[in-house]
């Protein structure tokens, strides 16, 4: 049965239909707030904020999180910023233009409405958090500062140092220990979201799992928001966290609701380069580098096998022997390209043989000509604590010789789908944040994640929501005791119960390895009919082997991080191939997601906006049958869809 | 207002500072006292015949014993909660964090010397002036040596001093005073909340001459005692102070 | 490099707890810490035994989950790092390893290394916050804010709440925590408003759940992974003297 789809979207001038929407749709009154429960699992900005703003209204909110406390989540790690239109700069910033290059940045496979919704609110996110007390970068003025970041010609992304991401969601946990501190939002540290319980249809509540002492618990609410992040971890290395997982998402997915886009990931240019086998995380370098520094590799192979051997030093190649690859093809956006961008013209050097280490993977990022500009000093103000901990990682000095970079897995784009709303195709049950797929499209400009994620959580959910739980004030208390229930409970213990019973002797790292490699060799950048072809099958492979095979220690009566990995592990296993799917299926190349049959004469991706303008939602179908994909056309009313051009 | 002081671990910190400050002065005002002894041993003791059993006296004694009362149950107080916060398990292996002075992890146990100095120098000296006239008395015997007055501080000192080993305690009392305020001093001022990452450096060099200056002026007054100390000048002590009563 | 592993573990909070060694082998210089715990890890699993526990998740410093003591040391002997950012080039090949979990009466442990904070999410539910409401605020530039105000706030706010100064504390006290919130808040006009309140609702709180008493020593701020300087305690001295004597 395939998904009867309907996104919601508000009829009128784009600039209109968010107001429109407000108007039209049903509030809840005090009174009744405080008869309905809601949970939301996950605690970074989209969860936290969401739960706080909730809290506030007078709703009754639980909140989960793996980690043991909210402050943890992995928003935590944003460094660079946060894009709004608010044109303090003046250089002809604003809503539209903010709109404008977060579709085109997206490839135009964005829903037009919600990316204006995005950039209506992002003034009022830097409005909010100031006032939570955000100590954002300022002028000497005492009025807030900006820098510039990918895919944008104007400056518009608001920081603090090194660590916006972490001082937004601070402020997003503040917000929420008020809350938590009135008694309106409960919190429940170290649980993980097992299944979603589904009752007539609609979401009713959740099964988590006590972490530290491993009880299986039951938590009925009248509406479930998931707001768990992305599933880049699938590919085993990426900048995620190490406990960042899809499986909140996937349980939604199994349980019904349409999953969009999986193929969309991103990939970031700017990693530290992967430095052997025993690594088990990658490391970022904030996109906002690239606002000094200058992306090169040598113009000569024998540049590059000295530098290999250690003959030659990054700094003794001449300017004139320097190929500074994105400032020759991108002449108008130059080291500033958007990510999708910029990650394949490094691979498109390091494939054609100039990649600067040993393995051939990495290209530099360089300094030099920005500390010669502005001294030493100014680039130690801006970026010192990101040097410092490249030195620390690579035992290199970047003030003396260029960083090593390379792409890495980074933010997945696809997610849940979700409508105009925020609602999954299971009525009561929402998707915010990276967990869904709205806003991205096909690539996320840099400094859009913190945007989208508290622009869900602070300003669209609060009153969607509503809309849902107006219907729901004559009903009582969601029951635990219930079939539904009883059900989902049995079905996470049989889980449980069959992975140990595996008894194998491969550890969950060992597979997660192997099936991280299939991915990034198949599925990552670069893709093809075959490679597609051949990572479905040797996903299914492992699959089997997974349950063959698997050796699970300990036990589930306490604490034990491996059943918590081979849990999520289970779920990569067929998001891998659900994404290996999808991307079979899109016959294209647009942003992030690249497949090599598809590009221009100078190797830029290449839509087919007549066959694959849509949002490609699929329903689960059962472990080992195909999946049902259903289509959501994207209607563009108001942008005209051009090959996207960073040249002039 | 009264119980923050009781009950928070803040106001508590303000309470050693506090009192801490006020001995701080109180030694600084001995020591200068004592100091006058390098010149003219006459003059002392004026000094303490001034500071004898008389009101003004009295009550600066009682409001200094209960500043060391407070001071030191405080201590306790502070040190029996910080040992149960720690837990029960420790660590097995610890190391001394970079910038951290050994004297500031070990307060009490200098505390605790300079308080059994105290107790040392109250026998030697206070039981002897002080005390003797609350008792009615004038005189005493210091040391085998009879007939000293009360107020003859001068005497008392140069007796207590000729012997060596009671130079050697009070130096090692100096001593654990001086690592004791080191951190005391500059701490004080972080307690009551009056420091900041430019004043550190200013604070702690102010620790350091306030509790130097204090070691040397304790230190060479006994010195300068027990190398002048003899029996002939004692006795011209004692005669000159009787003749005075 | 090889390295002897002295690791404690302990089932759970009730149970008894207590050093076992192993060994690790061919470990690169490149590798960092937790990678080297992976490694072991591994090990044990395909030896049938149960790995280690312990806390970790963004690996890049930020996220404030990792939480060990390394010879004496909370996050190990590099200075200014998590535990995290450290490197095995930092250890001496063939030395044995120390690895203990944070101790304080106030961080129970759940498992071997893993230790439970939630005293510091409770002392910030106490008033860590200001109490704004969503989308009742003024304009980002309605207030202006000294650089240098804005610069030592967020000197204070880039604290990750690992826990490393209470249990490096000889006293167990969480003053470095505490103090970075109420001073990076204080330091803000925003913060200002119920600065009084803030100050003495959260020293109230970490009185109630069991820290020490700060005796500054400044071994809180010379292990702290972010170097929080003590200053911001002398800010919280002073604002909540300032507050309680207004009472």
């Amino acid at each position: 049965m395939a998904y009867k789809l309907d996104a919601k979207t508000p009829a009128g001038e784009l600039a209109q239909k968010w107001s429109n929407h407000k108007a039209a749709i049903k509030v809840v009154s005090p009174a009744n707030k405080r008869k309905l429960d809601i949970i939301v699992v996950g605690t970074g900005l989209g969860g936290a904020s969401a739960a706080a703003s909730l809290g506030e209204l007078g709703y009754n909110v639980k909140i989960f999180c793996i980690s043991d406390s909210p402050r943890r989540a992995h928003s935590i790690a944003a460094q660079g910023g946060i894009n709004a239109a608010k044109n303090y700069q003046n250089d002809n910033d604003s809503i539209y233009r903010l709109f404008y290059d977060t579709i085109k940045g997206g490839d135009y496979r964005a829903r037009e409405a919600n990316v204006y919704r995005l950039a209506e609110v992002s003034n009022l996110i830097i409005d909010q958090c100031v006032a939570q007390g955000v100590p954002f970068a300022r002028e000497y003025g005492g009025l807030l500062a900006n820098r510039s970041f990918g895919g944008a010609q104007v400056s518009r992304t608001f920081y603090a140092r090194g660590q916006t991401g972490q001082q937004l969601l601070l402020g997003a946990y503040a917000a929420l220990n008020k809350e938590i501190a009135a008694g309106s939002v409960k919190s429940y540290p170290r649980h993980e979201m097992l299944d979603v319980v589904i009752e007539n249809g609609e979401a009713c509540g959740i099964i988590a799992r006590n972490l530290v002492t491993g009880e299986i618990e039951r938590h009925g609410a009248h509406a479930v928001v998931i707001a768990t992040g992305g599933y880049g971890n699938v590919f085993f290395l990426s900048t995620n966290a190490m406990a960042s997982n899809g499986s909140a998402a996937f349980q939604c997915y199994r349980k019904g609701a349409g999953f969009a886009n999986p193929c969309f990931t991103q990939i970031h240019p700017t990693c530290i380069p992967v430095h052997g086998t025993q690594q088990s995380k990658l490391t970022l370098m904030s996109e906002s580098l690239r606002n000094d520094g200058r992306i090169w590799v040598p113009k000569k192979m024998e540049d590059v096998e000295a530098i290999r051997k250690g003959t030659k030093k990054p700094s003794d190649i001449a300017e004139a022997d320097r190929d500074y690859y994105l400032e020759r093809r991108y002449p108008a956006f130059g080291n500033l390209v958007p990510r999708d961008v910029a990650s394949r013209a490094a691979k498109e050097r390091c494939d054609a043989g100039y990649g600067v280490n040993e393995t051939g993977l990495a290209v530099f990022l360089d300094f030099k000509t920005a500390i010669e500009r502005l001294g030493k000093e100014t680039i130690k103000q801006r970026y010192g604590n990101l040097f410092d901990m490249y030195e620390e990682i690579t035992d290199v000095n970047p003030y003396e010789q260029p960083m090593q970079i390379f792409p890495a897995v980074h933010y997945t784009m696809g997610g849940i789908w979700v409508d105009y709303n925020l609602m999954t195709t299971i009525p009561g049950l929402y998707a915010i944040g990276e967990a869904n797929f709205s806003d991205h499209g096909a690539n996320r400009l840099g400094a859009s994640a913190l945007m989208q994620g508290l622009a869900d959580g602070y300003f669209v959910l609060p009153y969607t929501i509503g809309d849902y739980l107006s219907k729901k004030i004559q009903a009582p208390k969601v029951k635990t005791d219930t079939a539904a229930f009883d059900e989902a409970e049995k079905g996470v213990r049989a889980r449980i119960e069959r992975l140990f019973a595996i008894k194998g002797t491969q550890s969950v790292d060992d597979i997660h390895k192997r099936l991280g490699l299939i991915m990034w060799d198949n599925v990552g950048m670069a893709r093809t009919k075959e490679s597609l072809e051949k990572a479905i099958v040797e996903i299914q492979a492992l699959r089997k082997e997974f349950y063959k095979d698997l050796k699970l220690v300990g036990d589930n009566e306490s604490f034990n991080v491996e059943l918590e990995k081979a849990l999520r592990l289970e779920d990569f296993l067929e998001l891998g191939e659900l994404m290996a799917r999808d991307a079979l299926n899109r016959e294209e190349s647009c942003g992030g997601h690249f497949r090599s049959e598809h590009q221009t004469e100078d190797g830029e991706a290449l839509r087919h906006d007549d066959k694959f303008a849509y949002a490609a939602v699929w329903e689960y179908k059962g472990i080992d049958n195909a999946p049902e994909m259903t289509i959501e056309p994207l209607e563009y009313e108001f942008v005209h869809r051009a090959q996207r051009n960073y040249k002039d | 207002m009264s119980c923050f002081l009781t009950n928070s671990s803040v106001g508590k910190k303000v309470v050693m500072s506090v009192t801490g400050c006020f001995l701080v002065l109180f030694i600084l005002f001995h020591m200068s006292m004592n100091i006058t002894m390098l010149f003219d041993w006459a003059s002392y003791n004026a000094i303490c015949r001034f500071l004898g059993a008389n009101w003004y006296a009295l009550a600066a004694t009682v409001i200094l014993a209960a500043g060391v009362a407070v001071h030191f149950l405080y201590a306790f107080i502070l040190t029996i909660d910080n040992y149960r916060a720690r837990g029960k398990q420790r660590y097995q292996v610890t190391v001394k964090e970079k910038g951290v002075a050994w004297s500031s992890k070990n307060m009490l146990v200098l505390g605790i010397i300079v308080i059994l100095g105290l107790g040392l120098h109250l026998v030697h000296f206070w039981s002897k002036m002080q005390l003797v006239e609350l008792m009615g008395g004038h005189a005493s015997i210091v040391d085998g040596v009879a007939g000293v007055q009360a107020t003859n501080g001068a005497a008392i000192m140069m007796i207590t001093f000729s012997k060596w080993y009671n130079v050697v305690l009070y130096i090692v009392w100096f001593a654990a005073l001086w690592f004791h305020l080191t951190h005391g001093v500059w701490s004080m001022f972080q307690s009551v909340g009056f420091a900041n990452d430019t004043w550190y450096p200013r604070l702690k060099c102010l620790a350091n001459i306030v509790s130097t200056l204090i070691f040397i002026g304790f230190a060479v007054v006994a010195v300068y005692c027990f190398m002048t100390s003899d029996a002939l000048l004692i006795e011209e002590m004692i005669a000159a102070e009787n003749l005075i009563h | 490099m090889n390295f002897t592993l002295k690791i404690w573990r302990q089932r759970d909070a009730k149970s008894q707890g207590a050093f076992e060694t192993y060994k690790v082998t061919d470990i690169s210089a490149d590798t960092s810490f937790l990678e080297m715990m992976d490694i072991l890890n591994n090990n044990l699993i395909h030896e049938g035994k149960e790995p280690v526990a312990f806390d970790h998740d963004c690996r890049e410093g930020i996220c404030g989950m990792c939480s060990m003591h390394i010879n004496g040391h909370a996050h190990g002997p590099s200075q200014a790092v998590t535990t995290c950012q450290m490197y095995m080039r930092k250890f001496k090949d063939g030395s044995t390893i120390t690895i203990e979990p944070w101790r304080s009466a106030a961080f129970p442990v759940i498992r071997d290394l893993v230790v439970d904070r939630a005293a510091y999410d409770k002392i910030l539910q106490a008033g860590g916050f200001i109490s704004v409401r969503t989308n009742s605020v003024p304009d980002g530039n309605a207030i202006p804010i000294p650089k240098a105000d804005a610069d030592e706030s967020m000197d204070a706010a880039a604290c990750v709440g690992c826990g490393a100064c209470a249990a490096t504390c000889k006293n167990g006290s969480a003053m470095l925590f505490v103090a970075a919130r109420v001073s990076s808040l204080a330091k803000l006009p925003q913060g200002k408003v119920e600065g009084a309140r803030r100050a003495k609702a959260m020293v109230a709180k970490m009185d109630e759940l069991g820290f020490g008493n700060c005796t500054n020593t400044g071994a809180c701020q010379a292990q702290c992974p972010k170097s929080i300087s003590i200053a911001h305690i002398a800010r919280l001295n002073r604002e909540f003297l300032a507050a309680k004597l207004k009472d």
